[in-house]
C-alpha cells in the first residue's frame, strides 16, 4: 500500500509516495536520489546510513520513512556550507586522512559531528567508544579518531 | 615549483567528493528503465536440485523474469573460469570442476546461486525470490578441509571424488629431510590460519545495461580490476566480443581482494540485461556478502624448523591443507601455492625449505585472495616458528632473528624468489627502539601488580608484491598477463589527464599518481587528474591487488611520462632552433643547456596541438603517450612489528596496548597515505588474531557467523593507536624505487599479536582468533596442566 510522506531534508521540503515498509534510507537514496547516505549492512551495525533527524543521529536503515513524517532530516549532502566550504569536521577528516574508500565516511562524519556537539573535549578512549556504532574496514580507525579529536576542537572554536 | 611532491603529505584529491556525499558507487548508479535482481540462494550446504518451480514468482507483482541454471545453459552461458592453473606433484593439472553462474543439478554451499528473479523494484524482486519453489534433496556436507579428504566424506564434484583439487610441492624434499636428521633442535607447530570474511563496507553490486543501437553492453560493477572482469566474462563465460562490452568500476568502497573476482551475479545481470532489454541491477545485502563473497585464508599447517645448536636455521618443512571452498574462484589456486610457499624463507637464510600443499573442495563459499593472499599465511608459519624456536632455545627472539637475517643482496631463496634489496636489521632495530622493548620488563612488572599478564611479540615479515614478470608467471600457471598500462594525455593548454589500469578503492591513487606526474612534469597537482576504472577510457589494465599499483601501475605512468618529455624535447628543440640533444627538461621548463633559452611545458603542449610552427615533416602533432610495463621481478617490502598485549587472566580479555610497526616500502610518494594503509592493514591483521572467525556448522554446513553481530570485524575500541615508521631501501628495478604497502599490516600483525599472547601466558600454542573465551580456556587448561 502506498503512503505519502513529507519531511524536510537538508532544509528543503520533500514528499513522496512510498510503501509502508520503505525505510528512511531507501526514501533518501532512491526517491530523493541523495546517494551520499550508504547502506553497508542489514543489521543496524555498520552506521554507513547515519543521518540526523530532528537534531539527533539515527541509523536511517532502522527507521521507516513514515516514521520520519514531518521530521527535519540532515544528510551528508547538507553538511557543508552552501558555497561548498567543508564543515570543520569534514575538513578535519580530510586533513587527518580519516577516510580511504569513502563508503563509511558519510556515516562517520554524521556521528562525529553529533558526538563532538554533545561531548566536547572528549578523550581518545571516549571517541573510540563513541564509534562502536560505525564500522570502517580501511583506516583502522587511527586517523578517524585523530580527525574527530581535531574536528571537535575546531567545532568548539568556531562557536 | 616549490619542494618535491614525491614524499610530501599531500591531502587527497578524492576526499572532497567522499566527504560531501558526492561519491558514485555502483549502487548509486540508476539507469533509465532500471530493473532489479534478487538471487535465490541455496539454504543447504549440499543438495541435489530436483526441481525449480517459477510459476508463483512469475505471477508476483512487478516480476519480469525468473531464470535458472537451465536457462543460462540454454543461452550458452559458460562457467566461471579459474585464472591460474596449478600442476600437481603427480604431473596432472588441478581439478577444475564446472562453476556455473546458476547451479546446475546441485547446490554446493549455503548461498550458492540457484535462480534469479528480476522485477521492477528491489523489494518486488526479493519478495518474489521467496516464492521460487526449489525442491532439494539434502546431501551430507563437509566444511572442514581435513575431513573432506577422509574416506567416506561426501564428494562435491564428480571429477574430484576425494575432494582434492591438487597436491603441489615446492623445494628439495630430500635435502630438507637430510638437514632435519642433523639438526640439534627442531621446533614444531600445528597451526590453523583461521578463515576470514573480507567485509569491505560497500557490499558487492552490479548494474548492467544492453544497447540495441550498437549491440553493446555496459556493466557497472564494484570491481578492483574492470579489464580483467571484462576479459574473463566475454572470452570465457558469455562469448561476447570484448569490444562490445564496457565495464565501469566507479567509486568502490573497499575491496581487500574480495572484488578482484568475476562473480556469478556480474555475469547473470549482464546476460539478463539483453534478455529483458532493460538495465538490471543487483546489490548485495550484508547477509549475502557473508555467504557469497570469496572468503580468505583457511589453512591447516604442520610446520617444522630445524636448527643447529646456535639457533641457526638449517631447514624448514611445511605441510598445508588449504580449503578452497566449493568451487575455484578466479585466483583461488595460486594463493596457497605460488603466493604462499615462495614466502617461507621470510627474512632468513634458511638454506633448504620444502612445502607441500593439498587444496581441498568443501561445502563452503569459495576461498580466494584476501588482503595479503598467501603471504599472511606464510608469515604466520615462519614467525610463529621463529619466535617459538627462540623460546625453546632460550634465545632472545630478536637475537635469533638477527643470527639468521639475510644480509647481502640480491639474495636467491630456496623457494624461487630473488630478493633485490632490503635491510632487515634496520627495521628491527628501529621497531625495538620505537616499542621501547627495553622498558618492557618494567611495564610487565607493573601490570602484574594490577593482576594483569603482559606479553611482547615480534614479527619480521617479508612480502612479494607486483607478481611478475608475465612470462615467468605464465610458466607457473598464470592465465593472464601481469603488466600494467598507463596513458598520459596532455591537453593543448598544458593540463594533464592520466589514465591508469590500476584501480583505486580507497588507496588514494588519484592523489599519489598525480603527485608522481605533477612532480615529474613540474606542474601544480591541480593540473593533473587521474582516471581509472572504465574500460572505455583506459587502454588496458590488470587492476589493483597484491600491493602492485604504485610499483607496476605507477611505473607504467612514469614510462609514459618519459615518452611525453622525449617528444616535448623534440618540439622544444624546433621552437628554440636548438639541437634536440641540447634540450633539458627541468621543473616545467624545456631549456637549451648552457643558455637562458627556455619554453614552458604549456607552450610546448600548445605547439603540439596548434602545430603552426612545428616539425610536421618529422613529428606527429599531439602530445599523448602510453606505456605498458611488465616488471622484471617482484618487489619485496619487509618490516618488523612489535606488539605488546595485556591480558586479564580472570576473563581472558586481551588488549593490544602498544603496536609498533617499522616498514621498508622503498621510496614513498605520500607518507600520509602509506601510514593509512599500514593502520588499516594492522587492524585487519589484529582482527584476524583477536576477533574474526568464519565458522560453518560442521554438521549442517550453515554459516554461523553470517552478520556483523556474529562475525566481529574490529571496532574502534578494539584496537590501539599505532606507532608507525619506515626505513628505506629503494627497489632496484623500477624507476620510482617503490615496493608497495597495501597488505603489509595484514601480513605481519597476526603473528606479532599471537607471539605476544603466548609470551604473556607462557604457552606454546594459541589458536586464532584469541577471543576472550579462547584465551580464558587456554589459561584454565594451562593451570590444570601446571
Amino acid at each position: 500500500m502506498a503512503v505519502k510522506v513529507s519531511m524536510k531534508v537538508n532544509g528543503k521540503s520533500v514528499s513522496g509516495e512510498v510503501e509502508a515498509r520503505t525505510l528512511l534510507v531507501t526514501f533518501i537514496r532512491e526517491h530523493l536520489r541523495l546517494t551520499g547516505t550508504h547502506v553497508g549492512c542489514d543489521t543496524a551495525q555498520c552506521g554507513a546510513c547515519t543521518v540526523q533527524m530532528n537534531g539527533k543521529v539515527v541509523k536511517s536503515c532502522s527507521i521507516l520513512a513514515m516514521q520520519a513524517e514531518g521530521a527535519d532530516v540532515l544528510t551528508i549532502e547538507g553538511v557543508a556550507k552552501a558555497d561548498g566550504t567543508l564543515h570543520p569536521m569534514q575538513a578535519a577528516f580530510k586533513e587527518h586522512h580519516g577516510l580511504q574508500c569513502g563508503f563509511c565516511t558519510p556515516g562517520m562524519v554524521m556521528s562525529a559531528i553529533d558526538f563532538a556537539k554533545n561531548s566536547p573535549g572528549a578523550s581518545e578512549k571516549e571517541v573510540r567508544e563513541a564509534l562502536e556504532g560505525n564500522l570502517c574496514r580501511c583506516t583502522g580507525y587511527h586517523n578517524i579518531v585523530k580527525a574527530i579529536m581535531a574536528g571537535s576542537k575546531a567545532m568548539a572554536a568556531a562557536k | 615549483m616549490a619542494a618535491s611532491l614525491i614524499g610530501a603529505r599531500v591531502e587527497r584529491k578524492e576526499d572532497y567528493r567522499f566527504l560531501t556525499g558526492a561519491g558514485q558507487y555502483t549502487d548509486d548508479v540508476a539507469l533509465p528503465g532500471q530493473t532489479h535482481a534478487a538471487f535465490v540462494r541455496s539454504p543447504h550446504a549440499h543438495a541435489k536440485i530436483k526441481s525449480i518451480k517459477k510459476d508463483k514468482a512469475l505471477k508476483a507483482p512487478g516480476v519480469l523474469a525468473v531464470y535458472t541454471g537451465e536457462d543460462l545453459a540454454a543461452g550458452k552461458v559458460g562457467g566461471l573460469p579459474c585464472g591460474w592453473l596449478i600442476t600437481g606433484t603427480d604431473g596432472q593439472p588441478m581439478k577444475e570442476p564446472p562453476h556455473p553462474p546458476l547451479a546446475q543439478g546441485k547446490a554446493r554451499y549455503v548461498g550458492d546461486h540457484v535462480a534469479v528473479v528480476i522485477a521492477e523494484t528491489q523489494d518486488a524482486a526479493r519478495d518474489a525470490a521467496e516464492m521460487v519453489e526449489v525442491d532439494y534433496e539434502v546431501l551430507p556436507a563437509v566444511v572442514d578441509a581435513s575431513k573432506a579428504t577422509q574416506k567416506g566424506a561426501p564428494a562435491l564434484h564428480d571429477i574430484a571424488p576425494d575432494n582434492k583439487c591438487y597436491t603441489w610441492a615446492l623445494g628439495d624434499k630430500a635435502a630438507v629431510d637430510a638437514a632435519f636428521a642433523k639438526a640439534s633442535h627442531v621446533t614444531k607447530l600445528d597451526l590453523i590460519n583461521n578463515r576470514l570474511i573480507p567485509n569491505a563496507i560497500e557490499p558487492r553490486a552490479a548494474n548492467a545495461t544492453y544497447s540495441r543501437a550498437d549491440d553493446s553492453y555496459t556493466l557497472y560493477v564494484a570491481s578492483q580490476n574492470p579489464h580483467v572482469e571484462r576479459l574473463l566474462m566475454t572470452a570465457f563465460v558469455l562469448g561476447l566480443p570484448e569490444h562490445k562490452v564496457r565495464v565501469v568500476a566507479p567509486d568502490v568502497g573497499g575491496g581487500f581482494g574480495s572484488k578482484i573476482y568475476l562473480y556469478a551475479e556480474d555475469v547473470v545481470v549482464t546476460w539478463a540485461s539483453r534478455q529483458l532489454g532493460r538495465p538490471v541491477k543487483w546489490t548485495a545485502d550484508r547477509s549475502e556478502s557473508f555467504v557469497s563473497d570469496a572468503h580468505g585464508r583457511d589453512h591447516h599447517t604442520v610446520a617444522e624448523l630445524a636448527m643447529d645448536k646456535d639457533g641457526k636455521f638449517l631447514a624448514m618443512r611445511v605441510h598445508t591443507t588449504a580449503n578452497v571452498g566449493a568451487y575455484l574462484s578466479t585466483f583461488a589456486s595460486c594463493v596457497p601455492t605460488i603466493l604462499y610457499a615462495t614466502l617461507l624463507a621470510g627474512q632468513y637464510t634458511t638454506p633448504v625449505i620444502y612445502c607441500e600443499v593439498t587444496a581441498v573442495f568443501t561445502n563452503t563459499a569459495p576461498v580466494d585472495a584476501y588482503r595479503g593472499a598467501g603471504r599472511p599465511e606464510a608469515t604466520y608459519v615462519v614467525e610463529r616458528l621463529v619466535e617459538t624456536a627462540a623460546r625453546e632455545m632460550k634465545l632472545d627472539p630478536a637475537e635469533i632473528r638477527r643470527r639468521n637475517f639475510i644480509k647481502t643482496f640480491p639474495y636467491q631463496t630456496p623457494v624461487a624468489l630473488m630478493y633485490d634489496t632490503g635491510d632487515y636489521e634496520a627495521t628491527l632495530g628501529a621497531a625495538i627502539k620505537m616499542a621501547d622493548v627495553a622498558g618492557f620488563p618494567k611495564r610487565k612488572e607493573e601490570a602484574a601488580k594490577r593482576g594483569k599478564l603482559r606479553g611482547l611479540g615480534y614479527c619480521c615479515y617479508i612480502e612479494a608484491c607486483g607478481i611478475a614478470p608475465s612470462n615467468i608467471a605464465g610458466a607457473l600457471g598464470a592465465r593472464a598477463g601481469l603488466f600494467e598500462a598507463g596513458e598520459i594525455r596532455v591537453h593543448p593548454t598544458g593540463s594533464v589527464t592520466v589514465f591508469t589500469g590500476s584501480h583505486s578503492h580507497g588507496q588514494g591513487h588519484e592523489t599519489t599518481f598525480a603527485q608522481v606526474v605533477a612532480d615529474k612534469l613540474g606542474m601544480p597537482i591541480e593540473n593533473v587528474d587521474i582516471v581509472h576504472g572504465d574500460t572505455s577510457k583506459i587502454l588496458f589494465g590488470m587492476g589493483t591487488y597484491g600491493s602492485r599499483s604504485i610499483a607496476v601501475g605507477g611505473t607504467a605512468i612514469v614510462k609514459a611520462l618519459d615518452k611525453i618529455i622525449a617528444k616535448g624535447k623534440k618540439i622544444a628543440a624546433h621552437l628554440m632552433e636548438a639541437a634536440e640533444s641540447d634540450i633539458e627538461y627541468d621543473k616545467g621548463m624545456f631549456k637549451v643547456a648552457g643558455t637562458d633559452k627556455q619554453k614552458a611545458f604549456g607552450e610546448v603542449a600548445f605547439a603540439a596541438y596548434v602545430p603552426h610552427n612545428y616539425p610536421l615533416d618529422k613529428l606527429e602533432p599531439g602530445l599523448n603517450e602510453n606505456a605498458f610495463y611488465d616488471p622484471t621481478n617482484f618487489t619485496f617490502p619487509a618490516g618488523s612489528y612489535v606488539c605488546e598485549v595485556e591480558i586479564d587472566p580472570d576473563t581472558g580479555v586481551t588488549k593490544v596496548e602498544r603496536f609498533s610497526a617499522v616498514d621498508d616500502f622503498g621510496k614513498i610518494i605520500n607518507p600520509m597515505i602509506v601510514e593509512g594503509q599500514v593502520h588499516g592493514g594492522l587492524t585487519q591483521g589484529i582482527g584476524q588474531a583477536l576477533t574474526e572467525n568464519c565458522h560453518y556448522d560442521p554438521e549442517s554446513g550453515q554459516l554461523i557467523t553470517g552478520s556483523f553481530g556474529d562475525y566481529s570485524i574490529p571496532r574502534a575500541d578494539d584496537v590501539p593507536s599505532y606507532q608507525v615508521d619506515t626505513r628505506e631501501t629503494p627497489c632496484t628495478h623500477n624507476p620510482l624505487g617503490v615496493k608497495g604497502c597495501g597488505e603489509a599490516g595484514a601480513i605481519g600483525a597476526p603473528a606479532a599479536v599471537i607471539n605476544a599472547i603466548t609470551d604473556a601466558l607462557g604457552v606454546k600454542d594459541m589458536p586464532m582468533p584469541a577471543t576472550a573465551e579462547t584465551v580464558w580456556k587456554v589459561i584454565r587448561a594451562n593451570r590444570k596442566a601446571a
